[in-house]
């Protein structure tokens, strides 16, 4: 069942949150030793909201537009008594006293989280294998992986442990494991949705956004977490219409670009050849498409990988073992935050604080994350004469599909070459989407990636349920 | 530039070189909000430890800072107060590991402060330039334990967040102060515009208000500026004077017997009245300094701006200009010193009423040291006006005054409590008559000229009278019976 028909299931009386939850529960213990979604399964939290919601419909409330919807978290949500550990030793039992924003608002609507998803530790990876918990495996075949760093919350929503998961997108970290896994992503427009509770990576690029097995579940999700929120200071002021009331209206007269720069060199034909397929699809829909180009997204990557870890290097400071998490001994206050640090972060994480440490150091600022910075500014403004002829944008969301575990580990340039197609959006604010749109040659899925400008998520969703129902 | 510029100033000068102390303060002041500059714990000092914290000032994974806008307001009318340019202005991340603060990085404000270009003018009429005024966190308190209290070898810290995310404004100042004298006016006055816009309590012994001062010196008419060393912990204005007149005369020494100063941060060391090297500048953070992504720039409206302008309170500087019109034979001095004492609304209003201002100025500087209590400027003005009439000797207006300030009510009134009730002209002539003849040999000696037997005729008056006469009018007296 799907996130809408179960919560207007629930909602009617037909079934009971807790036989959904139940029934949820069952199919991950049955198959997450195989493919370790979770960090954490809160069965009997879940079991006890879900009894809650259908004591709410027994007395005749509403528990919500989500109401028994099985709900997993990626665990760098902030979960008030559930430990969140970003996948990394350094946060390793640490439970946070407070609710992130998007938690408070699924829970409102009536959603029951079921657990903590795995993750590239921090969000830093594109293939879920930089945990400190071990990889978690593509449910499409477990010899790949999921791609990353939302790998978990992918996995999950693919395996039918949850139909909806929440993720975070710093440079592609939702898109790319959706594409990967062959599940609905998004990446919502920069201060959509509240950031308040998501463990931050680099902070003017992360953005919060569902993984969903339907694009009118996505759609229902977006409409609970999207909105303005007092707590931070990044989330739009003024709230926005709802994304379900559109999605039927087409993509007729729409002027579709097929984005060259991302299209092009170093995309797998099988890949490419899906672009064209859901091309085609959207204009015997009505859509007028035309090739678009943003000269400057090519930098995207190279602009990417000095601002993410510039943020991150300051970000992830906090981790010095004084407060919370590991602490490792040491002679001194110094010396104990060098302990700590150096056994708490895995090797992917001290790389990026290192570039990034180094990208702001004085007598290099202006060279590298100055330079990135102006990189970002002409992307933005590609981006922007390109939607004065354009409604919306495609690309392939991934180059390839899902590639082997291990196949990229030892080369840290290969796994970031993996979001050479996601990034440019995660720099200039804008949303995306990733819809699966069939398989490739080795059989595994394939999503194409539907860009708008800022806010333009309706038009967004309207043309991803095309793609969906040209299946 | 020439091989001039590069010398040392003053390196090797001969004994006898005047010298000159040249001092920039960094004055770091505690915001009176009721809340943290990111969050909603409230600002107040003392409390538990770690009792005035929540996830945003404790810097919890996921926690976000969101502005106070109180906070903002005080700034610009600190910023308005020294006469800075509010300009649009943008917050950054400060970065270094320090256990007291929660995120290992502070937001301050680096290239793009709020407040620029101001001034803050002395008592004497010195304008001190002020470079910028803006907008950062405070950290928490770290105590050390064992190892002399350092961080390097202490056994173990205690940290205390309550401070943690409490609004700091920060006062650069530049190097225009050439006195310890100088330093000590400076920071009282910029205490004083601090109090008196409602910025902050300015309380530096519980620490609201901190300066950090630039110390360097060079000799008399050089135009360069010497190597300057930073004193941190001074936390009184007493110590700042002795801070700075150590540092200096420090300098002065070492520049004489031939070394270079080495730029270093050093610590005041209250209890042998030393400062201690800290750091050199080597060894300084790199604070990789970057735009808090958490954060929106800060452009406040001009029209806000406009409104708090005219919101202000009229500053310590205006007012003393004002108290200064209306008593202008009074040293600048005693004006200063009233204003700081809040008591120059009472001197106008007196002096207005009335009240001669030389001895309405002399009350408040010399008779109202603990505050003016229940006295009322109508009450001061009546008492300096009895005084001028003569109906109150000095002594006498000092213990009516007394009474005034401890109770109110008019002068008339506690002067006749106090039996100080002006004698008639009648009884006191008969009482100077009939002296005169019970000391018929003083008297003659007196009428030959002797001055100093004036004080004996006055004194046997005021014993007679338990001090109610008025000793003018009694040397009067005895000057017209003269002849």
């Amino acid at each position: 069942m799907t996130a809408v028909e179960i919560a207007a299931a629930v909602r009617s009386g037909q079934r009971s949150a807790r036989s959904v939850v139940d029934e949820h529960l069952d199919v991950i213990a049955d198959g997450d030793a195989d493919i370790h979604a979770f960090n954490l399964v809160a069965a009997a939290q879940a079991q006890a909201r879900a009894d809650e919601i259908d004591g709410a419909v027994a007395a005749g409330n509403d528990p919500g537009p989500l109401a028994g919807v099985p709900v997993a978290l990626k665990d760098n949500l902030c979960t008030r008594g559930l430990a969140t550990t970003c996948s990394s030793r350094i946060l390793e039992g640490w439970v946070p006293p407070y609710n992130a924003t998007v938690v408070e608002q699924l829970q409102n609507a009536g959603a029951v989280v079921v657990g903590k998803t795995n993750m590239d530790e921090f969000a830093m990876g594109s293939s879920t294998e930089n945990s400190a918990f071990g990889p978690t495996r593509n449910p499409r075949d477990t010899s790949r992986v999921p791609g990353g760093s939302s790998g978990g919350s992918a996995a999950a929503v693919a395996a039918g442990f949850a139909p909806v998961a929440l993720g975070s997108d710093t440079g592609g970290s939702i898109r790319q494991p959706a594409a990967l896994c062959g599940v609905v992503g998004v990446k919502p427009t920069y201060g959509l949705v509240s950031r308040y509770g998501l463990v931050a990576f680099a902070s003017s690029l992360d953005q919060i956004g569902p993984f969903t097995t339907t694009v009118a579940d996505a759609a229902a999700v977006l409409d609970v977490i999207g909105g303005p929120d007092a707590r931070d200071s990044t989330s739009i002021s003024q709230p926005q219409p709802p994304v379900s009331h559109t999605l039927a209206d087409g993509v007729d007269g729409l002027r579709v670009g097929v984005l060259a720069e991302l299209s092009g060199n170093g995309i797998a034909s099988d890949v490419a050849a899906r672009l064209q397929a859901a091309v085609g699809a959207l204009e015997s829909a009505g859509a007028r498409v035309a090739e678009a180009s943003v000269p400057a997204a090519v930098y995207g990557l190279s602009a990417y990988y000095l601002i993410a870890p510039a943020e991150a290097s300051s970000n992830l400071a906090r981790y010095d073992g004084v407060r919370y998490g590991l602490r490792v001994d040491g002679s001194s206050t110094p010396d104990m935050n060098t302990a700590t640090r150096s056994a708490g972060f895995g090797d992917e994480v001290k790389r990026r604080i290192m570039i990034g440490t180094y990208a702001l150091s004085a007598g290099y600022y202006d060279a590298y994350y100055g330079k990135a910075q102006k990189v970002r500014t002409l992307i933005i403004n590609d981006f922007a004469s390109v939607w004065e002829q354009f409604d919306l944008l495609v690309s392939p969301t991934s180059p390839t599909t899902a590639f082997s575990l291990g196949e990229r580990t030892a080369d840290p340039m290969a796994m970031y070459m993996s979001d050479v197609c996601t990034v440019p959006v995660n720099l200039t604010g804008q949303a995306a989407m990733s819809v699966p749109y069939g398989v490739g040659d080795d059989g595994l899925p394939v999503g194409v990636q539907i860009m708008a400008p800022a806010l333009g998520e309706p038009v967004m969703f309207r043309a991803a349920a095309v793609l969906e129902a040209s299946l | 530039m020439g091989a001039d510029s590069l010398e040392v100033p003053g390196l090797g000068a001969p004994p006898d070189t005047e010298w000159e102390t040249v001092v920039g303060l960094e004055v770091h002041a505690e915001l009176a909000t009721e809340t943290k500059l990111f969050s909603a714990s409230p600002n107040r000092f003392g409390g538990d430890p770690n009792t005035h914290i929540d996830p945003v000032s404790l810097g919890l994974p996921g926690s976000l800072p969101v502005l106070n806008e109180k906070a903002v307001e005080l700034a610009v009318r600190v910023g308005l107060a020294l006469n800075c340019r509010i300009q649009p202005s943008v917050f950054a991340r400060k970065n270094y590991f320090y256990p007291d603060m929660p995120k290992d990085f502070q937001i301050s404000q680096y290239d793009q402060p709020i407040n620029v270009d101001g001034w803050l003018e002395l008592p004497s009429g010195k304008r001190v330039g002020i470079e910028r005024a803006h907008l950062e966190e405070d950290t928490g308190k770290t105590v050390h334990i064992g190892g002399g209290g350092r961080i390097h070898e202490a056994g173990y810290s205690l940290v205390d967040y309550n401070r943690a995310g409490v609004p700091l404004i920060e006062i650069v100042g530049h190097p225009e102060l050439r006195s310890a004298e100088e330093a000590r006016q400076y920071v009282a006055e910029l205490r004083s515009i601090l109090v008196a816009v409602g910025a902050s309590d300015g309380k530096m012994e519980e620490g609201s208000l901190r300066v950090d001062c630039n110390v360097s010196v060079r000799p008399v008419g050089s135009d360069r500026l010497g190597t300057r060393c930073e004193i941190k912990n001074v936390n009184s204005l007493r110590s700042l004077g002795r801070a700075v007149e150590y540092e200096a005369s420090r300098q002065i020494d070492q520049l004489t017997s031939g070394q270079p100063i080495e730029q270093q941060t050093r610590h005041w060391n209250e209890d042998d009245g030393r400062t201690h090297a800290l750091r050199s500048k080597e060894e300084d953070y790199d604070y990789r300094y970057f735009p808090e992504p958490d954060l929106l720039p800060l452009d406040p409206s001009a029209e806000w701006v406009e409104q708090i302008r005219q919101a202000l309170p009229a500053l310590p500087r205006d007012r003393r200009l004002r108290l200064a019109a209306a008593a202008p034979s009074v040293d600048i001095d005693h004006i200063a010193l009233a204003v700081e004492r809040s008591m120059d609304e009472l001197a106008l209003a007196a002096i207005s009423g009335g009240g001669a201002a030389e001895r309405v100025m002399t009350h408040i500087v010399q008779n109202l040291a603990d505050g003016s209590g229940q006295l009322t400027s109508e009450a001061l003005s009546d008492l300096v006006g009895m005084e001028e009439a003569g109906e109150l000797t000095a002594t006498q207006a000092k213990k009516v005054l007394a009474v005034l300030v401890e109770g109110g009510g008019s002068p008339q009134d506690a002067a006749q409590t106090l039996g100080f009730e002006a004698m008639d002209t009648g009884e006191l002539e008969s009482l100077v008559d009939s002296l005169i003849a019970e000391h018929a040999e003083e008297w003659s000696r007196f009428c030959d000229g002797d001055g100093k037997l004036t004080g004996f005729f006055v004194g046997q008056v005021m014993k007679a009278t338990q001090g109610r006469a008025d000793g003018k009018a009694v040397t009067q007296l005895l000057n017209s019976r003269r002849g």
